[in-house]
């Protein structure tokens, strides 16, 4: 390996100055001549038979190029993907569909009905308007525990709304609770919430001069273009992804949003179409965070070991599956979080309601699960009078150790109690108040997440580096950067191995067609996956120069390595070759300067759903978050004055871009917990724009202190750990534990909102 | 709808261009080409359309283009132009306070506002400043550490400097 030159250091990314600039072009920017505008005209209702959809007025109005309903879908009733080239049954089938269908149900506020191209926004609108929509209203269900009643209403065509199920079994859980001295039951709730991510959904496609469909788009997933491909009833290779700079996903852009719409439009009217949803569009259109409820029963000896631990998870998947089954194994295999617990029982039930589908955001799951377990383990040091750091310390999983659900071993270093000492003590001295009605407190939880996408999708990742004869180097990756600095990694790997500067890269990225296919920028999976691909590739390059150079030089390879554009002979850095003589060396006798390398995560088989065993994810993140807040008892408003975050990050490839993580995911974090909730009555959203779906703001948010552990351990390059979802993990029961701590409530019901503080505090006064 | 030709500076470019009557300054500007505005909300909630018009911070969704007929507009683009404009760019880069970068452009534009008429606050007050500018990636602690450098610097200075 070479020494870290341009690795482990806080540098730019490569686009940073392009976005202070203002010359970075998103999905938004792009404008093609004679190219039209669409708009898509949603269901008002969230339950009720499609009787009719008549065009005809909206077609007749000027300027109107298309109109298209269900009927003009070659295939509409289709299945979501998220980039796995391998094919899952079993359950897993994403089923949605492109446009409502006559004569069957409506089955969420919003769901789209009819698409419209013309030559300007506005008329595109009214059109939408002139679209006369008969509907046959129907009672619907909104609650999942209704929705499983053996009566319920059916959301879609089938006999059941129960999508799938999951378990996880270990050891005898009766008998566990039988040993138990301590037995706690709680139950939580835990609501939709919006990724909220600045940039709306935007897309353009326009038909090249050989008729495929060109798509430029801000997706997670390029992907997709075998999915718009099957939508359209074309090859594969005639519809092209050109993914954009994306701003901000968080899971709400990994499934298809604009791109069926503009491509069936394009390829109706032959001209470009564009389509740009509005933020109260965008709100009622992408998946929501799936809704849980959870009943957890725990049980432990006086001295504070864990037991026995049941828990009985619903997700609520609103209208369409779409990535609901995953969601629901992630939570299932992240049920019992870092803990070493003998006795385990976990049940998951997914259902259809109808509310907007649920689907991917950052955490997939298992951050319901760590809200969970984190409050129960919290009650139960409560329960025994026991500090809560010490709990976990008694409890927690060490290296070596196997998940309590699927008894996967952990094969890298678990960092516990390690990262829960570290954060906790990273607090400091505690704030002190002197009015009387502001009460302090302090919460601590730890979790673990995976990084890298369950092993039995077979996930693989492919990266082109080539050295150019000047001594630039290129990096080609199909790699969407959703703004971690995803792109920028890859460039800083190829340049510590090639020892040029991040200056002398240029990386080309997100092009379904020409460039390597690099998986999904979901998952917490292109550090690991893509990094490696990256890393292999650059190695491979590398060889081939220093093999030259040992030639030139007469001293064997192993001796050399390159630094600042100089293949040097170690220990004596006065020997050396210009980097530029060893590729015009290469160049002169046809050695290959370039290498595509494909790097494969770990494969299993599909496990027995109804107990999770064995291998699920290839490694997890280790860490953990404390909070210090200040809860004002006489309005219940509650103010975070202190978080710290601490992760086993493996190896910081860009300390900047690692930190930048942990600090935005523990403040998203902060959101789920205090203010944040896609409300939804009767299927109907009651926050439909940004002035009711509450966000923090700077001065909501309190500086965030991270610690990294580098244990080296990961399974990533240079043994990184990817830290993108792990870092929005844990926080929102630490800052739920640090309100308990303050007041005595415990918030079973999220976000903690003043009114339900207050409530529970003036429970007296409230029950007059 | 009624349209008016309205003449404005944007970034020391002089533009006298057709606008319609309930047309947003956001609107406009986009539609003549000044993409680095950025469009998150179209009602005032999210900032990443926030502009400098006349030495004024505003939001340009909620500002129709007809009021900006006559006066000085400065985007992300014409930040180069200034001293703290300039520093700001080169603060947030170095300080790894842009991810996704689509906040960033108006996030710069409230804090160069800022900066010219309040050139020493503290964190507290940068908060307070940049309050109005959602930003979903960072967690802010790297966009005011950005703005605090540059306020550190410029202690003494009052108002911006053209360069």
């Amino acid at each position: 390996m070479s020494e870290f030159k341009v690795v482990g250091k806080a540098i730019p990314r490569h686009d940073a100055w392009a976005k202070v600039r203002g010359e970075l072009k998103y999905a938004d920017d792009f404008t093609l001549p004679r190219m039209l505008y669409a708009k898509v005209c949603r269901s008002k209702y969230p339950a009720a038979k499609l009787i009719s959809v008549d065009i005809n007025k909206a077609k007749s109005l000027k300027g109107v190029k298309a109109v298209l309903t269900a009927r003009d879908v070659p295939r509409n009733e289709t299945v979501t993907k998220f980039g796995q080239s391998t094919d899952v049954k079993g359950g897993f089938e994403g089923l949605y569909r492109v446009l409502a269908e006559e004569g069957k149900k409506i089955r969420f506020v919003g769901e789209p009905i009819a698409l419209v191209a013309a030559e300007t926004e506005e008329i595109a609108e009214r059109a939408c308007d002139l679209i006369e929509i008969k509907y046959e209203l129907l009672p619907g269900v909104f609650d999942p525990e209704e929705a499983m009643k053996p009566n319920a209403y059916l959301v879609g065509e089938k006999d059941s709304n129960i999508v799938n199920e999951f378990g996880c079994l270990t050891g005898d859980v009766e008998k566990g609770f039988t040993e138990s001295e301590v037995i706690i039951e709680d139950r939580f709730e835990i609501p939709f919430i919006d990724h909220a991510y600045l940039e709306p959904e935007a897309g353009i496609s326009w038909l090249d001069d050989y008729g495929t469909i060109n798509i430029r788009v801000c997706s997670q997933v390029i992907e997709h273009f075998r999915d718009v491909a099957e939508v359209l009833n074309l090859p594969h290779n005639k519809v092209r992804y050109i993914g954009t700079m994306i701003g901000g996903g968080f899971g709400g852009k990994e499934d298809i949003t604009v791109e069926s719409f503009i491509a069936l439009l394009t390829l109706k009217t032959k001209r470009p179409v564009r389509l740009v949803y509005t933020r109260e569009e965008s709100l009622m259109a992408h998946c929501k965070k799936h809704a849980f409820i959870e009943k957890y029963k725990i049980g432990a000896k006086k001295n504070g070991k864990i037991v026995a631990l049941e828990a009985y998870y619903i997700g609520n998947a609103g209208a369409y599956t779409y990535l609901t089954p995953w969601v629901g194994l992630y939570a299932t295999v992240s049920a019992t979080g870092p803990y070493k617990i003998p006795n385990v029982k976990i049940k998951t039930q997914m259902v259809l309601t109808n509310n907007i589908f649920a689907s991917a955001f950052r955490g997939f799951g298992a951050n319901q699960a760590n809200i969970g377990y984190e409050s129960i383990v919290d009650e139960l040091a409560r329960k025994l009078n026991m500090d809560p750091l010490e709990i976990r310390k008694i409890n927690c999983m060490h290296t070596g150790d196997a998940l309590s659900t699927t008894e996967q071993v952990i094969k890298t270093y678990i960092a516990l109690p390690e990262a829960a000492e570290k954060a906790w003590e990273g607090l400091g001295e505690p704030a002190f108040s002197k009015d009387k009605n502001i009460k302090i407190g302090r919460g601590i939880a730890i979790g673990q997440m995976s990084y890298g996408r369950m092993t039995f999708l077979r996930d693989s990742s492919r990266c082109y580096v080539k050295l150019e004869t000047d001594g630039s180097l290129i990096v080609r990756s199909g790699i969407p950067d959703l703004g971690g600095g995803q792109a920028s990694l890859l460039s800083q790997i190829a340049a510590n191995e090639l020892g040029v500067t991040m200056e002398k890269v240029k990386v080309y990225n997100t092009d379904s067609m020409l460039t390597p296919l690099a998986g999904t920028t979901t998952a917490t999976r292109q550090t690991y996956m893509s990094g490696n691909a990256a890393l292999k590739a650059a190695k491979e390059v590398r060889n081939r120069i220093l093999n030259k150079a040992a030639e030139v030089l007469n001293v064997n390879p192993d001796k050399l390595d390159i630094v600042s554009e100089k293949v040097v002979v170690k220990y004596d850095k006065s020997e050396y070759l210009p980097l530029i003589e060893a590729i015009q060396a290469c160049n002169a006798a046809g050695i290959e300067l370039y290498s595509e390398a494909q790097f494969n995560a770990p494969f299993t088989g599909i496990p027995d759903l109804s107990n999770i065993k064995g291998m699920t994810f290839p490694d997890f993140a280790f860490g953990a978050q404390a909070a210090e807040v200040a809860v004002d008892i006489e309005t219940g408003q509650v103010k975070v004055l202190k978080i710290v975050s601490c992760y086993d990050v493996g190896k910081a490839l860009n300390p900047a871009c690692v930190e930048g993580q942990m600090e935005g995911g523990s403040i998203q974090g902060m959101g789920y917990a205090l203010c944040e909730d896609y409300a939804i009555e009767k299927g109907i959203p009651q926050a439909p724009s940004l002035a009711e779906y509450l966000i923090p703001t700077a001065v909501d948010s309190p500086e965030v202190k991270t610690i990294m552990i580098e244990s080296g351990g990961g399974l990533g390059p240079y043994g990184a750990k990817g830290i993108g979802e792990p870092s929005y993990n844990n926080i929102v029961p630490a800052i739920l534990n640090a309100i308990y701590d303050a007041t005595g409530v415990r918030i079973r019901q999220l976000p903690a909102t003043a009114e339900k503080i207050i409530r529970d505090l003036k429970k007296d006064f409230f029950k007059k | 709808m009624e349209e008016y030709k309205i003449q404005l500076t944007v970034n020391d470019e002089k533009i006298s261009v057709v606008a319609k009557a309930e047309e947003s300054l956001l609107k406009f500007l986009r539609r003549n080409g000044f993409t680095e505005v950025k469009c998150g909300c179209e009602k005032g909630d999210c900032g990443t359309c926030t502009v400098i018009m006349n030495g004024k911070t505003i939001k340009s969704c909620i500002t129709l283009a007809i009021q900006a007929n006559g006066k000085e507009i400065l985007t992300a683009k014409g930040l180069e132009k200034t001293k703290i404009g300039q520093k700001l760019q080169e603060s947030f880069v170095r300080h790894g306070a842009v991810q996704c970068g689509f906040c960033t452009a108006g996030m710069l534009m409230a804090a160069k506002g800022y900066l010219d008429t309040n050139p020493e606050p503290d964190k507290e007050e940068i908060r307070k400043a940049i309050s109005g500018n959602l930003c979903r990636c960072t967690g802010y602690k790297k966009i005011v550490e950005a703005i605090y450098d540059v306020a550190a610097e410029n202690y003494g200075l009052e108002g911006d400097i053209n360069v």
